[in-house]
């Protein structure tokens, strides 16, 4: 797994609350056996209309955003369905973190499996960024190293993330293979618990 | 020792080790699977060459993906039909049983799991499906996880997992005539919102939830998740014990097992992190109106008025909402048309549930022009509803009645709404386009979803008039 240490990027702000990843990655594209190719699929139903061409009302498809690997959202990010295909997809589509007030539990687990960072900061901190992303391009700077956000131009809002997690980021650990070393001891607990 | 929380318990019976950074190797009693989040698991295994660690511990079934109507075994969908092969094929790869569209036992993989008895207390449980909650009504640790987590499960039978913290729901006094499990969580979510209990295990108490029967506290703890939570759960009780007697995967060993199984609640004097209590006796038939679960009111209520929000983030997540689903602030909820109706998933989808909006419809026909399915949880469930003829019912009615899977809940298969389609449904999500792009979702109970049904909108099941 990639891991995670420091990343500089441009930031595209989605100013909405409680996105559900229904919205991230529509349930057809969840057919595929691939862990790959759903980048083209992110955000499908907002980005696209009907006929299949981008909305220009979506922040995605502003051509100040291109490129961005930052994104930026309100509360409660990433709940609803455990697809992990949601990850897949915003990585795929070349998001390195995602800064928002909250995230949902099991997409934020989700997101630690494949190298992305969730970045919770306060909401007076989120609306600082997102005022300056919607009039300008931002550029952050987030490192996990030192758990900070910031700006060239001085801004700084600091970040915890659960120890195991950062670790995890870190490192780009493989954690079936972390647990596997504990095989004795899951063997002994299988024999002690008679299961 | 000190008191402890249920969830206490089932975690320090479940510890394998310590992991790294404050971390827990959780054992993992029971593995369910289904064919959307399980390929790129099996994948994985076989590029690293690993096994499935405990095949008598894995249990697959077909439920998403799949039609419910017609010659199952021949799925038109090439891509679905690729996901449901490949099922197949991991499961002949790796020894893990899997019931498959021709067993009597498929089904919604969190109905057929407490059918067969392999949903039991005091286990943890764990699916790649967020509904996997819906075991901790057996007083089950039981969550949903992704893919990644998935084949870590395969590999290793356990879980790396940091603590979560504990919320207790205390329902105080009895629910009122009309009123269902449904109408409970839904009133829950409304009040503490989609990420209420984000982070958080709840454990439901009170003696509105030990009145419920074992599905009637599934429909609670399924949609535990709509709240944010991680998982939640309803201590064991012998309406437990007696659900389980003699299902094909308890325990053979019954005594021994139902004596550990008493011991499996919450001690007096534990602590939880936070306590929420409710008067149940004040619950309403309750609908959603917006585009998630906590956007709901009692049905005698009116669509709000995003004016009046609390903040500008709320007023414009109202506003966008009832733009979605075509609705006016102010408009009386009971007046909302609708176009089709879903009684099925695996929030409703059980016997009793069926039972329910059966008696609704008895008698009845349900209004011209609206489309109407009843899709049972499992094949089991099909069987015996069918054996008291509640399939007479429902297609005298007008209903179509289909075999078992997850169908229109989110309409992966081939039953889903078409743009702009108002549906009244029994399952968990209404988020825009969950069943299907441009689709209008409104969660209630079987009974509501059955007397709209027969009105063409929606209804106070209260007042419903049935005919015996």
């Amino acid at each position: 797994m990639q891991s995670f240490t420091v990343h500089t990027g441009l930031v595209a702000p989605l100013e909405r609350e409680n996105v559900d990843t229904d919205q991230i990655i529509p349930k057809q594209f969840l057919k595929r056996t691939e862990r790959t190719g759903y980048g083209e699929c992110l955000f499908f139903d907002w980005r696209f209309d009907a006929a299949g061409r981008p909305n220009p009302a979506f922040p995605l498809n502003a051509l100040q955003y291109t490129g961005a690997s930052i994104l930026l959202t309100g509360k409660n990010f990433g709940c609803g369905s455990s697809r992990e295909h949601a990850v897949w997809a915003l990585r795929d589509y070349g998001f390195r973190a995602v800064i928002a007030p909250s995230f949902a539990d099991i997409f934020s687990s989700n997101c630690v499996k494949n190298g992305l960072l969730t970045v919770a900061l306060k909401p007076e901190e989120i609306n600082t960024l997102m005022a300056r992303a919607s009039a300008d391009r931002l550029n952050l700077k987030v490192d996990l190293e030192k758990c900070e956000v910031s700006t060239a131009d001085g801004f700084t809002a600091k970040f915890t993330v659960e120890p195991f997690r950062r670790m995890c980021l870190l490192e780009g650990m493989d954690e079936i293979g972390m647990t596997l070393k504990h095989d004795a001891e899951i063997s002994a607990y299988e024999r002690m618990q008679r299961v | 020792m000190p008191a402890r929380t249920l969830f206490e318990k089932i975690w320090d019976n479940h510890t394998v080790c310590a992991g790294p950074e404050g971390s827990t190797i959780l054992y993992i009693d029971l593995h369910l699977v289904h064919e959307v989040t399980s390929p790129q698991a099996f994948e994985g295994l076989r590029i690293a060459e690993r096994k499935v660690r405990r095949t008598d511990r894995t249990f697959a079934t077909l439920d998403h993906n799949i039609p419910t109507i017609g010659n199952r075994m021949v799925i038109d969908d090439p891509l679905a039909r690729g996901q449901v092969e490949a099922l197949r094929h991991n499961c002949r790869e790796f020894g893990v049983p899997l019931f498959d569209l021709e067993a009597p036992e498929q089904g919604i993989v969190h109905v057929i799991g407490p059918e067969l008895g392999l949903t039991q207390p005091g286990a943890t449980i764990v699916c790649g499906d967020s509904h996997t909650s819906t075991h901790g009504a057996f007083g089950a640790l039981a969550f949903g996880i992704g893919t990644s987590e998935v084949e870590h499960v395969l590999a290793t039978q356990c879980l790396i997992l940091k603590k979560a913290k504990t919320m207790q729901v205390n329902f105080t006094g009895h629910l009122s005539p009309g009123i269902t499990s449904k109408d409970v969580i839904l009133a829950l979510i409304a009040q503490i919102g989609t990420d209420g209990a984000t982070g958080h295990v709840i454990e439901y108490s009170g003696d509105a939830i030990r009145a419920l029967s074992m599905e009637a506290r599934m429909t609670i703890c399924n949609m535990s998740i709509e709240a944010g939570a991680r998982a939640g759960m309803i201590a064991a009780d012998q309406t437990t014990f007696n659900y389980l007697r003699g299902r094909r995967y308890a325990p053979k060993a019954w005594g021994e097992a139902e004596a550990h199984w008493k011991t499996l609640h919450s001690d007096p004097g534990a602590k939880f992190d936070t306590t929420i209590e409710i008067d149940a006796t004040r619950i309403a038939p309750f609908v959603t109106w917006g585009t998630n679960p906590g956007m709901a009111a009692p049905v005698t209520g009116v669509v709000p008025d995003p004016d009046r929000a609390a903040n500008e983030s709320e007023r414009n997540g109202i506003r966008r909402a009832l733009e979605y689903m075509d609705l006016r602030p102010g408009m009386r909820l009971e007046e909302i048309p609708v176009d089709r109706v879903f009684i099925g998933s695996c929030t409703n989808a059980r016997l009793e549930d069926l039972r329910a909006a059966a008696q609704v419809i008895k008698g009845y026909k349900i209004s011209k022009g609206i489309q109407a399915m009843v899709v049972p949880g499992s094949q089991q469930v099909k069987r015996a509803a069918e054996q008291e003829g509640l399939h007479t019912i429902f297609r005298d009615a007008g209903f179509e009645w289909r075999e078992a899977g997850c169908s229109m809940c989110l309409g992966m298969n081939a039953d889903r709404l078409q743009p702009g389609e108002r549906c009244a449904s029994t399952s968990n999500r209404n988020f825009e386009g969950r069943q299907g792009a441009g689709g209008r979702t409104h969660l209630m109970s079987p009974a509501m979803a059955a007397a709209a049904a027969v009105s063409g909108h929606f209804v106070d099941i209260r007042k419903w008039q049935y005919k015996t």
